[in-house]
């Protein structure tokens, strides 16, 4: 037997056995791309929504109304002030306006589309009574592929996927490998320990360029997505998020004897990277005193390098401190895996 | 050749009487997990090169920690192992290539087929056998296509003995491989045991059943306690019973009477006396004096049977003589 042939008998099995479960192919491949499909036309570009605005019925309210609908972009409907204020509750309307001098304005300032709609109605009542515009404006509207939700949502889409085929790709088909004993009866044969952990890894960079491939090719045909960096960029950025992950799951699964407890610790890992690291929406939205734990966590730099490569055509240089968080988390998970790790 | 490293004749002789015909040898074997239970108890062990030994005992004797101890899969808490003359710790990669092994419990890959499995345990080995011939020895060449988790359980208890064979080993060792199966299944899986020992084959398996053991082994080492507590062949043992033939029978109405059980031992042939729940076992030499006598005893002191039945004796009566339990009472 060659050198290499146990690593190459162990990468063969382990994509035979993947590509035999189908509802492994089912969460690697069709969901995020069911997810991209649904997330993409929930948040697609639309033309922009009418105000909905509530006038109070008291005199004054028809004059009100009839103007505020003259302008176009506003539809109000006039209602008794009961139910004024429920459809404000229900969202059904932005805002409340109770006709008088002064008109009055009735909403909730926590809401951004009732300070939106508070500003648009002011401004189309006061155009109306007369008031001029001292500066001259004008609008040139501007649709970028690259700006656009679907184009924000793909490589993070594509983070989550490669954070969620490390830590169950490996981690959890070791730790079922360790409750069947198929670990301990390879340990009874010469078989390198090594062989039988790079061939996990191979597996995970063979099943990375799949995914990886799969979205973006959805991304530009179903979206017309535009990338704008090098293949090869991406593909080293997936490499490395791949291997950090990969590591990470290694290390959950490094002495868990049940799958109940490995779940539990995927989750624990994974959870709080799905909704801090940028994958929905950025993560720019959190205070600013979590940034730096944020961006120190794997699936943020994963997240932000794709991003950058993918929609800026970002050079890898310019990623350096991202492509380190992610070789850091990856070494040290993957040597204190080395190191805990139990066959039986 | 420096003289130092001269041998004798002499002690060359001796080297391959004692030492170099043992496949296995163990010594004040010691296993304790989490500092609670000794699994193993001070055993030793000595296997030679081309026997079929087996490790016979119940449930929770200590025969899984040894044979796995000496698989080197478990680290005894002390004494000395050595396998083909070679120590664990030490020579590993040479040793694992010698040994093929079957354990208690595999679950082999689901999604794999049988021919995948073989092929992918031959990688392994340095120097292995064909899959395929493999395949054909374990009769499993027509599932060679099959998934692993289609095959009934004794086709699956030959994978695993066959991912054993591939790396042509020189000792083979099988954690209860008969376990659970269906009789065809046993007796299938047997020849291919007796196959491997007429190639000159080493086997160590471990079991619970008496059949098993006496059809297979040459020499079994009864264990209870994590202690060999006899070693022998099985006729060798069954013989020390004194008598080859076991006469069970249970009395009607009987009222626990000690001076019968006495009167039993003296009857003809008769070697040696046991109360079997409700009734009597007697080891018998020869049936045919003995079961007279006993009709002519009952009658007399006024006793009639329930049942009788006689059968030969089995190392499984080694077994309740050595222990007053059964093997499968526990």
């Amino acid at each position: 037997m060659s050198r290499w042939k146990p690593f190459w008998e162990l990468s063969i099995c382990r994509f035979r056995e993947f590509m035999r479960e189908p509802e492994v192919i089912f969460w690697v491949f069709v969901f995020p791309l069911l997810l991209a499909v649904g997330l993409g036309i929930a948040f697609r570009d639309r033309p922009p929504e009418k105000t909905f605005v509530a006038v109070i019925n008291q005199s004054g309210a028809a004059t009100l109304a009839e103007q505020l609908n003259r302008s176009g972009n506003v539809q109000a409907e006039i209602l008794s002030a009961g139910q004024a204020h429920n459809a404000l509750r229900l969202g059904k309307v932005a805002i409340v306006v109770v006709p008088g001098t002064p008109v009055q304005y009735q909403f909730d300032r926590m809401r951004p589309d009732s300070l939106l709609a508070r500003s648009i109605l002011d401004m189309v009542l006061q155009r109306a009574a007369g008031r001029k515009d001292p500066v001259s404006t004008s609008d040139q509207i501007i649709v970028e592929p690259g700006a656009r939700y679907i184009d924000f949502l793909i490589p993070g889409l594509l983070g989550m996927n490669l954070m969620g085929g490390g830590m169950w790709g490996v981690g959890y088909v070791i730790v079922d490998m360790r409750i069947k004993k198929l670990l301990k009866r390879m340990m009874a044969t010469p078989m390198r320990r090594s062989d039988f952990m790079l061939a996990m890894i191979f597996s995970r960079l063979v099943f990375m360029i799949a995914e990886v491939f799969l979205l973006l090719t959805f991304g530009w045909l179903a979206f017309g997505m535009i990338i704008r960096g090098s293949i090869s960029s991406i593909v080293v950025v997936g490499l490395l998020g791949s291997m950090c992950f990969a590591g990470m799951g290694l290390l959950v699964a490094s002495r868990a004897q049940k799958i109940e407890t490995v779940s539990g610790l995927m989750n624990l890992v994974m959870l709080p990277m799905y909704v801090l690291s940028g994958v929905f929406f950025s993560s720019e939205r959190f205070p600013k005193i979590f940034q730096p734990f944020i961006h120190a966590l794997p699936l943020t730099a994963l997240n932000d390098a794709f991003r950058s490569v993918i929609l800026e055509g970002s050079s890898l240089v310019s990623q350096a401190g991202e492509l380190a968080t992610m070789t850091a988390w990856g070494l040290v998970s993957f040597l204190l895996a080395l190191r805990w790790f139990r066959w039986n | 050749m420096p003289p130092c490293l001269r041998l004798s004749p002499g002690f060359l002789a001796y080297a391959k009487m004692t030492h170099m015909t043992l496949a296995i040898r163990c010594k004040d074997l010691y296993k304790r997990y989490d500092n609670k239970v000794d699994a193993v108890n001070g055993l030793n062990l000595e296997v030679r090169t081309g026997e079929c030994f087996g490790l016979l005992g119940p449930n929770g004797a200590g025969k899984t920690t040894t044979i796995e101890i000496l698989e080197g899969l478990l680290v005894p808490t002390r004494g000395e192992v050595e396998i083909l003359e070679r120590t664990w710790g030490r020579h590993d990669r040479q040793l694992r290539e010698e040994l093929g092994i079957s354990l208690q419990e595999t679950k082999l890959p689901e999604k794999l087929t049988v021919g995948e499995v073989l092929s992918l345990f031959r990688s392994f080995y340095q120097n292995g056998r064909d899959p395929m011939a493999v395949m054909d020895l374990v009769e499993l060449t027509e599932k060679r296509d099959t998934w692993v988790n289609k095959l009934s359980g004794g086709q699956r208890q030959r994978l695993a003995v066959a991912c054993a064979l591939v790396g042509d080993p020189r000792i083979l060792f099988l954690d209860e491989p008969t376990t659970g199966l269906d009789p065809q299944s046993r007796r299938q899986l047997w020849d291919i045991v007796r196959h491997f020992k007429q190639k000159n084959g080493t086997i160590l398996l471990t079991t619970h059943y008496m059949d098993e053991a006496e059809r297979l082994c040459d020499r079994v080492a009864i264990v209870d306690h994590g202690k060999v507590i006899a070693l022998g062949s099985p006729a060798e043992m069954i013989a020390a019973l004194g008598g080859e033939h076991v006469i069970e029978f249970a009395l009607e109405n009987f009222n626990g009477c000690e001076s019968l059980a006495r009167r039993l031992a003296e009857t003809a042939s008769v070697k040696a006396v046991r109360t079997e729940g409700e009734g009597f076992a007697l080891h018998v030499r020869e049936p045919h004096l003995a079961i007279p006598s006993l009709i002519a005893l009952l009658q007399e002191t006024g006793n009639s049977l329930a049942r009788l039945t006689t059968r030969h004796a089995s190392l499984e009566d080694v077994f309740v003589k050595l222990t007053g339990r059964h093997l499968r009472d526990e």
